[in-house]
């Protein structure tokens, strides 16, 4: 709080990034929050922005209006504010940039956020997600693989989970032998086991070869993982890097596998750019991407200069050659990268989604994202810049990670329980820091910080509330007749993610949705169905006999549970106020609420869809066009954090 | 020169047929007067492919030992391939192809032989004429009246026999507007605003020439159409440059000066080859697989075909600003006044008028904005994609209008009865055709080619309620206001469903949109 000097400015306003619209309202500060309250007194809009998502602030050079504030979020929103005084301006400028950086974990929303459950809620939240559980799904242990405990203490590598599963060949020796031969002592371990083959995806880091050194107990750790696996005698070993890296690493003492040392080994490079080419890349398409009046050329352009869906494709060529080797080939698999903690967690996670239709399903995806990116290790404090960074360390890995998992959904519409938006909230809470889940870089600090016990755990926040992120059209059917996904990777295949990325550009997203629509209509089958089934149970109480009935008045779409505000839905997400305005409306009757969104100024337009801010062309005040409307809508995310 | 004499080898046995996705099939190759026919007979079940030779657009043939390969190129995009054993049927049957593909006789085409048996030739032809559209369009009585002036094609060869102008101008300004404007197009109306009366009216360029000659009734054709109202908006869809060079050919714009209550914004638009040439480089980059992600975008971008389809939207959205927003009438125009004309002024009207939404709305916007309105479809549509053949007048115009719309219907799923089923349909029919409807390039043809007597409408055939049902949107949801799309280059997307049908990928999206049909039907016969 003491970082707070100005906590409230008035008559500021707020630009719109893509046309020259504009509305004015209030800002506050608060310890945890940036909100603009638009001062629109009939439908104020509302936005929060946590201090976690602020990206960067900037203070632009003052103008006859005021002073511009720009401001760039995480989750990429951008804003635009204009403070009509310098002095405040500056205030807010440098509380942002304290608030924006915190020293230590304990300032993190996670310890402070409350939804108000008891320990014992808490504590089951924690423990919807077990791995030991998982492994054995997978059919693990069994007479081939063993549950080890020599990383119990953190002692053989400090960034792996405790539990790691080994083949049963591999003794002790052989194990710290091995790690002592990885970067960062990330030893060859199982993270999955396809159970039909008995072929299993092994992870690591990359070997401290150097130009010429060799280590017997790495050597063999890995002849125990061929030997492991029945079907088939040699075991590929995936660098995801592309060669050039690798060979470079030689010279500091690292490096790769030696085929001539390594029996029955199949090395492969796949040529995935590191965690500073993907920072860069994602850059230049921000970049391109939040241009004004961008034109088709342009836009073309800039996306094939980016480089981006170049990577994504190389991501997902990665995964599909992982995918066949294990169910075609019956081949066993080692992947890792330099030091096994971004190229390697994208390239097994998107892998193993590929093999096995559970990780298709929320609570699948869940359990996959804990096992490959949370527990082995993926440096999310560092990458997803959680605290006092480097930025040299910041890279967008999990954020490519789950567009991969969307290319996937686009291509396999019934394939997935969850839909897109299932997934860019999960991207939102990455970087929230709200909930414990993602905070730290490996599961011991995480263990130090006592999460379980002083935060609160977000699948089970995500369950909570499941409905909103199902896939209308996901078929059970769809999964048994295809429990390996063999997805195209023709480049027409490889579309720019607008929902992710202009998450909160409103005026670029469709303006009814079907995903919304059908939802909805499914979710009113099921109930209009329980209806039905209520009806019968009453009737045959009264001894009647139960043909052909209807209920008598099918509930109307608003008894539906309400869902979050998304663009993606199309559905408003109500923050508590505007809920407890909604229920006030509702006693007002249907022609009150006919009369009362959007139109004022006799423009007509649907959800938001509007000429001025399209920006068609150059009618601009002349000829006496009328001023321009006000488009009434709630910005979504407004009430992210209300939840 | 009969059909059949272009026949010399009217069936080969043990051809094979080759398609993408699908499995490898023998059968028997017939070549009739106008399709192609292959049958395979195996057990049982027999399976048959039906190609209308005008449906395809290129051949190759290449020998392979005593045997010959003909690949066949369709207007539709699909690419199939045939063996023929025996290098001189091969060699026969393709240049049957080449023969019965190209006539040119439009008395010749098949819908002057297809008679199916739930057809009948008796009765209107078409879903409306221009009368009977101002017969319904009570909202037109008071202003407007309908014309007779081009009763026999002589004021304007490309326009319908009868058009709706302003009531108090009569013929003979009408006759003198006329020879003021290229190809006697002379301003008329295409819509009228459901409530607030405003006007969208089309025509070509005035032949203002290098002098700048006036024309006294056309500025009172215009004067008319705004009729006391402040402003007009003309949208000139030609950069000011190229008005300008319009100029030194006879062409022109309309000045400030002589048309003193219209305000002319000018849009450039890619026309004519250009745009032809732009289809031949999406549909080759979306069929060429062996390219990287950067080199599919580079030939995306090249292509400019989505440039195409975001000026074809961002005009529409401008005019239907000035007449939805603005309260202004409007005139389109760019240089003949056939193309980039109707693209815009058909879209706005999907863009503001509820009515043009539904299937029925739709085709009869369709055949007045099109057909009626002298789209020359023969011209456009002679060749696709893939043809070797040099360009002539062809221009995929109504193929980029069905884009447009679906990328209207993509941003407003709800609001269009119809679905991107009947966009595909369309954009096959207007290629090739069982059906008379897309034949000639005007009315006045038509007449003379006697099509209205001797062949079937498609879109009288379309609207039968059991045809009618597989072009329905499941999700739709009648809404009366405007549905403005986004032009940002982030909202366009390729349409896959035309421009990548025949790949692996269209099978997924189909199951998908059959998952989302049996919800709705659930839903329906639950509540």
């Amino acid at each position: 709080m003491e970082h707070i000097r100005t906590p409230k400015v008035e008559q500021v306003k707020l630009l719109d990034r893509f046309s020259n619209k504009s509305v004015t309202g209030t800002l506050h500060l608060t310890a945890t929050h940036l909100i603009f309250v638009e001062s629109n007194s009939t439908s104020a809009q509302e936005i929060w922005i946590l201090h976690h998502h602020i990206a960067s602030v900037e203070k632009l050079s003052l103008t006859t209006s005021g002073c511009p504030l720009l401001i760039q979020c995480r989750n990429f929103r951008l804003v635009h504010f204009v403070i009509p005084r310098e002095r405040d301006c500056h205030d807010i400028y440098s509380s942002l940039l304290r608030l924006l950086r915190p020293v230590s974990y304990d300032e993190l929303y996670a310890f402070s956020y409350n939804p108000k459950q008891n320990d014992q809620q808490r504590e089951e939240g924690w423990q919807l997600i077990d791995l030991a559980a998982e492994f054995e799904r997978m059919g693990v242990p069994c007479d081939q693989w063993q549950l080890t405990d020599v990383n119990r203490e953190y002692k053989v590598c400090e960034t792996y989970p405790r539990d790691l599963y080994v083949p049963i060949t591999a003794s002790k020796p052989i194990i710290v032998g091995s790690s002592k031969f990885r970067s960062k002592g990330r030893f060859p371990v199982l993270t999955y086991f396809y159970q039909e083959k008995k072929a299993a995806v092994c992870r690591c880091s990359q070997p401290l070869s150097g130009f010429s050194a060799r280590c017997l107990e790495d050597e063999h750790m890995l002849q125990a993982i061929s030997k492991a696996n029945h079907n088939s005698r040699c075991i590929y070993v995936m660098d995801t890097r592309p060669k050039l890296n690798a060979l470079a690493n030689r010279a500091a003492g690292k490096g790769y596998e030696n085929e001539d040392n390594y029996p029955n080994i199949r090395f492969q490079f796949v040529g995935i750019e590191n965690i500073h080419v993907m920072r860069g890349s994602l850059q230049k398409l921000l970049e391109v991407m939040g241009t004004r009046s961008l034109s088709m050329t342009d836009y073309l352009v800039g996306l094939e200069n980016s480089g981006w869906l170049r990577h994504i494709k190389a991501i997902m060529d990665a995964a599909i050659f992982l995918a066949k080797a294990v169910t075609v080939e019956g081949a066993s698999v080692l992947v890792h990268c330099s030091d096994g903690w971004d190229r390697t967690a994208q390239v097994c996670a998107l892998g193993s989604l590929l093999m096995d239709p559970y990780y298709r399903t929320i609570k699948g995806f869940m359990v996959l994202i804990e096992k490959d990116w949370i527990s082995f290790g993926h440096k999310f404090a560092d990458r997803c810049d959680q605290l006092d960074p480097d930025p040299k360390e910041v890279s967008p890995i999990f954020t490519q990670f789950l567009e991969c998992v969307w290319q996937l959904t686009e291509q396999f519409p019934q394939a997935f329980e969850f839909s897109e938006w299932f997934l860019i909230q999960i991207h939102e809470h990455v970087h929230s820091c709200q909930f414990g889940n993602f905070l730290g870089n490996s599961q011991r600090q995480r263990e130090d910080l006592q999460l379980k016990e002083r935060t609160y755990s977000l699948w089970a926040h995500l369950l909570s509330e499941k409905q909103n992120y199902l896939n209308p059209v996901y078929s059970l059917s769809f999964a048994e007749s295809h429990p390996v996904l063999e997805p195209s990777t023709q480049a027409y295949h490889f579309k720019f993610w607008r929902n992710m990325y202009h998450q909160y550009d409103r005026s670029m997203h469709p303006r009814q949705s079907i995903l919304k629509h059908v939802l909805t209509l499914k979710e009113s089958n099921r109930e209009l169905e329980g209806t039905v089934q209520a009806l019968k149970t009453k009737l045959q109480a009264f001894g009647v006999s139960t043909s052909p009935l209807k209920p008598q008045t099918p509930p109307r779409e608003r008894s539906l549970p309400s869902r979050p505000q998304s663009l993606i839905l199309g559905a408003p997400l109500l923050s508590r106020k505007e809920v407890q305005q909604e229920e006030d409306e509702e006693v007002l009757g249907e022609e009150a609420r006919e009369d009362a969104p959007a139109s004022t100024d006799g423009e007509r337009t649907v959800e938001g869809s509007s000429a001025t801010e399209n920006g068609y062309g150059e009618l601009t005040g002349s000829f006496g066009s009328k001023n321009e409307p006000a488009v009434v809508t709630l910005e979504f995310g407004v009430a992210r954090m209300t939840c | 020169m009969e059909l059949s004499e272009h026949i010399k080898t009217a069936n080969v046995e043990d051809v094979t047929l080759r398609r993408p996705f699908h499995p490898a099939l023998r059968g028997t190759l017939c070549v009739t007067s106008h399709h192609l026919l292959f049958s395979n007979r195996k057990d049982e079940a027999s399976w048959q492919l039906l190609i209308l030779l005008k449906n395809i657009d290129a051949i190759e043939k290449r020998a392979v030992g005593s045997s010959g390969t003909i690949t066949i190129k369709c207007k539709d995009l699909l690419v199939l391939q045939l063996e023929i054993p025996g290098m001189e049927e091969c060699l026969n049957i393709a240049s049957s192809i080449e023969a019965l593909s190209s006539l040119e006789s439009v008395t010749e085409m098949y819908p002057f032989f297809y008679r199916p048996s739930h057809l009948t030739l008796l009765g209107p032809w078409g879903l409306s004429t221009t009368e009977q559209y101002y017969k319904q369009t009570e909202r037109l009585w008071d202003r407007w009246r309908v014309s007779k002036v081009n009763s026999d094609y002589s004021v304007c060869p490309s326009y319908p026999s009868a058009v709706i102008v302003p009531r108090e101008v009569d013929d003979d300004k009408l006759i003198r507007s006329a020879r003021f404007r290229q190809g006697g197009r002379f301003p008329v109306l295409s819509y009228c605003h459901h409530s607030n009366g405003m006007v969208i009216m089309r025509s070509s360029q005035p032949l203002t020439g290098a002098n700048k000659k006036r024309c006294k009734e056309d500025e009172l054709l215009l004067q008319a159409v705004i009729d006391g109202s402040e402003l007009g908006y003309i949208i000139d869809l030609r950069s000011a440059q190229q008005a300008q060079q319009a100029r030194m050919t006879g062409g022109g714009f309309e000045s400030k000066s002589c048309y003193r209550h219209w305000k002319r914004i000018h849009r450039h638009h890619e026309r004519g080859k250009v745009v032809q040439e732009s289809l031949i480089k999406l549909v080759e980059a979306c069929s060429d697989l062996s390219h990287s992600v950067d080199r599919w975008l580079s030939k995306l971008e090249n292509s400019k075909w989505l440039s195409h389809v975001h000026s074809a939207l961002s005009t529409a959205g401008l005019v239907v600003e000035c007449v939805e927003r603005d309260g202004h009438s409007v005139l389109v125009h760019g240089s003949e006044g056939t193309d980039n004309t109707l693209l815009v002024s058909s879209l706005a009207q999907i863009i503001l008028d509820p009515a043009s939404r539904t299937v029925t709305g739709f085709l009869c916007l369709l055949e007045r904005e099109w057909i009626q309105a002298g789209h020359p479809f023969q011209q456009r549509c002679a060749h696709s994609a893939y043809s070797h053949a040099r360009l002539k007048q062809e221009c995929p115009s109504f193929l980029l209008l069905l884009d447009c719309v679906w990328q209207v219907w993509r941003q407003f799923p709800l609001a269009l009865e119809f679905s991107e089923a009947l966009l595909l349909r369309l954009a096959q029919e207007v290629y090739a055709s069982n059906y008379g409807t897309f034949l000639c390039n005007s009315e006045q043809e038509r007449c003379a080619a006697g099509v209205k007597e001797n062949t079937h409408c498609l879109f009288q055939s379309m609207l039968k309620p059991d045809i009618e049902e597989q072009y329905l949107n499941p999700l739709y949801e009648p809404t009366d206001l405007a549905i403005w799309p986004s032009v940002h280059p982030q909202s366009l997307q390729l349409w896959t469903g035309m421009f990548l049908r025949w790949t692996e990928y269209a099978q997924n999206m189909e199951e998908a949109r059959e998952e989302v049909w049996s919800i709705v039907k659930e839903h329906r016969e639950r509540v």
